[in-house]
């Protein structure tokens, strides 16, 4: 990029030493504050001594361990549920939230974008606008009526409300708006030509969609997957709300339990495992995804 | 525009289709899967909340054979903007939207200004290491809110805070006993700037809001930095003008297209930011952090008035809705600028 400018420009611009040396202190000063919540986590959760008073700030605790990663994976929380369990659950929900969202929203997307039908308008703004209903302003009704279905016999009894699927779907239909919005906004902006070629050989729609669409599409599917994934994998309010059997616990749900209602209670480093555990695989996922997802969201925000 | 034409040429053309099945009505068949779900799974319960916001629904109509709750009018909707809430002690719904609308507006206000600034200093030709500080300063995009706010919520507790601890180490070099870095940043009632109504624990939030929300402002600031043509400058130089002259009259007018839509969306984002103070503060000391998605959350979770709190919920899509309306009105009114 620096190589593009002028050269008469550059000389005026081009740091000097003092400049790029003061400038070299205030990033490391950010970058310190960046780093230390994270950095400080780290060290937390391979502190091995008394887990409930850490009294000093040190970045590789003496006798660091993985004990706590150990006690975390074998008892996460005072509940009868292990480890393992939590993340299928938390997994299973992510997965669910993901792919039930990417697969509707895709179909709908892909009408809203290259179909003209009656009463388009209407049902694409009677969708986006579900995007700024924070799902807790509807959770009241959403856990009466979830609630309603409930069926029972001898010793089976399942109610949607209580269940894993009941906060999938819940979570499903609060994710659908935004995937059909951003997917919308991604094959807007694929040519036509392909498909109108497609098409004049005879294909269908439905084969246009499969053969010609979605592999161009890959990588906004591949955004909304994983915007779908960690909206499941993250998600606290309906679940803390809806579960209450430990078996249907998640990871998200187990964090705040660690965490407790007291700070003073808390048993740091296995809070701190806990943490890492929770935040690490989306993160990376994250990283390695983060200039379509960036790049998405704002192209989308300038559009509008 | 141009490719809606093409559409529209397309649909018209094969009037009934050569399969049969005409192409709006394979459009409807895209989109009924989804519209199914979202029917059964948020229309409906918002139509449902409608009803119950009308009704004093709580939990002994939650059985399978109970009684329908009793019709109240607006006996709901009454109580909560006139402080008649009693089982939630310090209800005030004004305070609250208040206190909601001042942390929205600081917040969004630190981001982007923060935002820029490191766009810039990032932006300066010739920096070393750029590569580095870009892949740091994307990590409070990268880890998931719900971890940060548990991260911050005991990095500002009073006794074995990494904050507090930090103070006294700092303290210490300049001779400060440890003692005075015994700072109550979640719980300390009495505000600590006296005169104005703001607890310790709004710049504990303050705090790590600002940590979780600059990056992404810079990211946008990044990008639209990158598209301003390098002539403006050189002609600004040849011109005299010194680097904050140029900063203030051609780098911040060329950003504003790209971070007024970027604000807007942080608005609303900060708005309903519920992990982060549910966590942090809980909405303390004596609900003075409270907004109205934790406020909603409690009516539900902790005190089961169903009915009461689809009041609430209505409420706040409403006012959700004008803030939405008139940040749409702002970015539209802005993209015309430039």
């Amino acid at each position: 990029m620096t190589l593009a400018v002028p050269r008469r420009r550059r000389a005026f611009f081009r740091a000097g030493w003092g400049k790029q040396l003061m400038l070299q202190a205030v990033l490391v000063f950010i970058s310190f504050t960046v780093l230390f919540p994270l950095v400080w986590v780290v060290s937390m959760s391979l502190d091995p001594r008394n887990i409930s008073r850490p009294t000093e700030l040190t970045l590789i605790p003496p006798g660091a361990s993985l004990q706590a990663y150990q006690e975390v994976i074998e008892r996460p929380t005072s509940n009868p549920v292990t480890l393992f369990q939590l993340a299928f659950n938390s997994f299973g929900l992510a997965m669910g939230v993901s792919l039930g969202s990417l697969g509707l929203g895709v179909l709908a997307a892909y009408a809203f974008s290259r179909f003209h039908f009656p009463a388009r308008r209407a049902l694409m703004i009677a969708i986006v606008a579900v995007l700024m209903v924070p799902s807790v302003a509807a959770l009241a009704p959403l856990f009466v009526f979830l609630n309603k279905i409930q069926i029972s016999s001898g010793d089976f009894s399942f109610n949607l409300r209580n269940s894993l699927l009941g906060v999938g779907l819940a979570l499903t239909s609060g994710a659908l708006p935004f995937a059909i919005w951003n997917l919308k906004g991604y094959i807007d902006t694929i040519p036509k030509e392909l498909e109108e070629a497609a098409s004049l050989d005879g294909a269908s729609p439905t084969q246009t969609f499969l053969r010609i669409m979605l592999p161009l599409a890959t990588p906004a599917l591949a955004v909304t997957a994983f915007l779908g994934f960690l909206t499941g994998w993250t998600e606290f309010v309906m679940s803390w709300q809806f579960l209450t059997n430990p078996e249907n616990f998640t990871l998200a749900m187990a964090l705040w339990n660690i965490t407790g209602q007291y700070a003073g209670n808390t048993p740091w480093s296995k809070f701190s495992a806990m943490a890492i555990i929770v935040a690490l695989p989306v993160s990376v996922v994250y990283l390695s995804l983060q200039k379509y997802i960036v790049g998405g969201l704002t192209v989308g925000g300038v559009k509008g | 525009m141009a490719s809606f034409a093409i559409t529209e040429a397309a649909t018209a053309a094969p009037a009934g289709s050569r399969r049969g099945a005409p192409r709006w009505l394979i459009a409807y068949m895209y989109i009924l899967p989804a519209t199914l779900i979202m029917a059964a799974i948020t229309y409906w319960p918002i139509l449902f909340q409608v009803y119950m916001s009308f009704t004093d629904y709580g939990l002994r109509n939650l059985r399978f054979d109970a009684p329908a709750p009793n019709f109240v009018g607006l006996q709901n909707f009454i109580d909560l903007i006139t402080n008649g809430i009693t089982v939630i002690p310090n209800f005030s719904f004004w305070g609250m939207l208040a206190f909601n609308l001042f942390w929205t507006f600081s917040n969004v206000i630190f981001h982007v200004t923060i935002g820029i600034l490191i766009a810039v200093v990032l932006n300066t030709p010739g920096l070393r290491f750029r590569g580095f500080y870009r892949a740091i300063f994307i990590l409070p995009i990268v880890v998931p809110t719900l971890v940060v706010a548990t991260v911050w919520r005991n990095m500002f507790d009073t006794d074995y805070g990494a904050i507090n601890q930090g103070l006294a180490a700092l303290g210490g070099l300049f001779g400060v006993t440890p003692d005075h870095f015994h700072i109550r940043w979640i719980d300390q009632i009495d505000p600590p700037i006296p005169g104005i109504p703001l607890p310790l624990s709004y710049f504990a939030l303050l705090i790590t809001n600002i940590w979780l929300g600059w990056p992404f402002m810079t990211i946008v600031a990044t990008g639209a930095l990158q598209s301003i043509s390098k002539e403006y400058y050189e002609a600004a130089s040849i011109d005299g003008a010194s680097g904050v002259q140029q900063f203030f009259r051609i780098t911040l007018p060329l950003l504003r297209p790209a971070m007024i839509p970027a604000a807007m969306y942080g608005l609303i984002v900060t708005f309903n930011l519920f992990n982060l103070i549910y966590m942090v503060s809980g909405g303390g000391p004596l609900r003075q952090t409270e907004i109205l998605v934790t406020t909603a959350f409690r009516l539900v979770n902790e005190q089961r008035l169903y009915g009461l709190a689809a009041a609430f919920g209505i409420y706040t899509m409403i006012i959700l809705l004008v803030l939405t309306l008139l940040t749409n009105r702002i970015t539209k009114a802005t993209e015309s600028y430039v």
